[in-house]
């Protein structure tokens, strides 16, 4: 068993070493590209960047990963990077104290509601989440953190 | 700083795999197994330790093993958190070659958990609300897996902190943590600003150790008595039989900065507060959340929650911890090591697993290692050693999702080897004393 790991164990880390320049090439351009429908996308991204770091990393974590168990990861996360743009603005404006089930694991640590967050900063941290890491989505505007929170008021 | 590891970790492995090239044949001086001989893996099963120790994988991808425990004939038994196949919430490892390595898993119980310990002729394992036992042959095997007594019914399960970790002493009890569903105790949980509930009404049925009879079908909160209490949430503990008392780690709280920011910086945040080793004796109170233990002035604080600011001082009617650590790092397993197989220096001192932090950012994460603290005349030194590192595969820039392996329970084989659970990928580590 450990002789055949070996090899594989070996073609694996050569496979990440060779890819792993160009995979952080690619998160920062055609990840901007793809975004179309606000303004100035780039812009919003790196807006988002400084609101993830000071509001979402120490939970979320700096890869996007989450905790085992206890913080949803966000990268990869389908709810994350879906079409219902609602839904995870109204997460963080509402919080989460739910048990919630992703791809098998639970995740049960409650998240702090952050409506004092403006409509452009929530915006600019879902752009940037939904693509960042692996993630490629639409991005989010201001206008719709403003219809998701008049419903929620 | 990612690539210069890659290519390090390439080199390392490169090596490793090239020991084993030609023509298939071990190299001398890395041991073969001869029949009923058990000796390290070729590379320690990715561990780093002291020098005369080796470790080998005893089996690996059983999915989330929490505690485990060994019976009399080296049979492992691990219990296995959360979501669980019928009859696979409980495994049991077997070697029935005596290398080392489990040739046989076999199941039983279908609830998920992490509490799992063997005492007087029996089997204890625990879910989330529950503690069972099973009754065990001389060799150790449950006789009849279907036959489970339950002795504890109906604790208290949140959304945090939920498992209940299980030890008994020498009297007849066991002990079960109940966590505190709660970081702090605050009005809204992790909502910045929110301060205290007073008195914290958490702690009436949770936030502490709780302690049944052993042997007593069906005991719930009526029946059992609250040991100690203030214990925001404990996963690793352990009876000391030498000193016949409950030792346990306490898991401190979260988020100091940024549910205080004008009070508590971001590093503050990080390295607040200790994660601490407490003494317990009947009675006791730890102080949670009403205080938690800063580790640089070594003093218990009032928590910011109930009026503190990072410089007033705690009560003193809150027990001291005998031991601190780095903030966050997540002690989930115990160990007080009664063998013979180790060195002298290391009997009736103390083994922690630490399963890794999460929040110590805009630190490094810290933890993911199991640490040795060595004891005399039954009180700790003062000083903790890194024992075992390694299990994240990584060098720097860990977090818990590229963390290969996180270290949780810890158990002694009847021959004095400490065995290590990894709850990420569901390997079975068994550290072993080769030198003079």
């Amino acid at each position: 068993m450990k002789k055949i790991l070996g090899p594989i164990a070996l073609m694996v880390l050569l496979m990440s070493f060779q890819t792993a320049p160009k995979k952080a090439a690619q998160v920062t351009k055609p990840a901007v590209k793809s975004v179309v429908t606000t303004a100035n996308p780039a812009a919003s991204i790196e807006r988002g960047k400084a609101v993830y770091l000071s509001q979402c990393l120490s939970c979320h974590q700096v890869d996007g990963g989450g905790v085992p168990h206890l913080n949803a990861p966000l990268d990869g996360a389908t709810a994350v990077v879906g079409k219902d743009k609602a839904k995870i603005i109204s997460i963080v404006l509402k919080g989460m104290t739910d048990r919630v089930e992703i791809d098998g694991e639970f995740y049960s640590n409650n998240m702090a509601p952050h409506k004092e967050l403006t409509d452009q900063q929530i915006a600019d941290v879902l752009t940037y989440v939904r693509n960042s890491w692996t993630n490629k989505a639409s991005a989010v505007t201001p206008a719709e953190v403003k219809a998701v929170r008049a419903k929620i008021k | 700083m990612k690539k210069s590891f890659s290519v390090l970790s390439l080199a390392l492995l490169a090596l490793g795999f090239s020991a084993f090239t030609p023509g298939n044949k071990p190299v001398k001086n890395i041991a073969v197994n001869t029949a009923g001989a058990v000796v390290p893996d070729p590379d320690n099963a990715g561990l780093k330790l002291p020098a005369g120790f080796g470790a080998l994988k005893v089996a690996e991808g059983l999915g989330k093993t929490r505690h485990i425990v060994v019976n009399a004939q080296g049979d492992v038994y691990a219990k296995i958190m959360g979501k669980v196949a019928e009859g696979k919430g409980i495994l049991k490892l077997h070697d029935a070659n005596g290398d080392g390595k489990s040739d046989e898993t076999t199941g039983m119980g279908n609830y998920g958990g992490t509490g799992i310990t063997i005492k007087n002729g029996y089997l204890y394992a625990s879910s989330d609300e529950e503690v069972f036992r099973y009754k065990i042959s001389e060799k150790g095997d449950v006789i009849d897996p279907s036959k489970a007594e339950k002795i504890i019914t109906g604790l208290k399960k949140g959304n945090q902190h939920e498992t209940k970790s299980i030890t008994l002493d020498n009297a007849g009890n066991i002990y079960v943590n109940i966590g505190a569903y709660s970081n702090s105790c605050q009005e809204l949980d992790r909502k910045p600003g929110s301060m205290g509930r007073m008195p914290c009404p958490i702690l009436d049925s949770a936030g502490g150790i709780w302690q049944f009879k052993a042997d007593k079908l069906n005991q719930s909160y009526g029946e059992g008595v609250r040991y100690a209490t203030g214990l925001r949430n404990v996963v690793g503990l352990d009876w000391n039989t030498q000193l016949d008392q409950l030792f346990v780690m306490m898991h401190g709280r979260d988020d100091l900065h940024n549910l205080f920011p004008d009070l508590y910086t971001e590093k503050d945040n990080a390295e607040l507060p200790a994660e601490t080793m407490f003494a317990l004796k009947k009675g006791d109170n730890a102080g949670w959340p009403y205080t938690y233990y800063d580790p640089a002035q070594h003093k218990k604080m009032v928590a910011p929650e109930y009026g503190g600011d990072g410089k007033k001082e705690g009560s003193k009617e809150y027990i001291d911890p005998i031991m601190a650590f780095p903030a966050h790092m997540a002690p989930n397993g115990l160990l007080f090591y009664t063998g013979n197989q180790f060195p002298a220096r290391y009997k009736n001192g103390a083994f922690i697993a630490f399963h890794g932090s999460w929040n110590r950012a805009p630190l490094p994460q810290e933890g993911y290692y199991v640490v040795f603290v060595p004891f005399e005349n039954g009180k700790p030194t003062g000083k903790w050693e890194v024992f075992a590192n390694g299990f994240s595969g990584m060098e720097t820039g860990v977090t818990p999702r590229s963390a290969q392996h996180r270290p949780c329970g810890l158990a002694q084989g009847p021959d004095g080897s400490l065995y290590v659970s990894d709850d990420s990928k569901g390997s079975i580590y068994r550290i072993i004393y080769n030198g003079k």
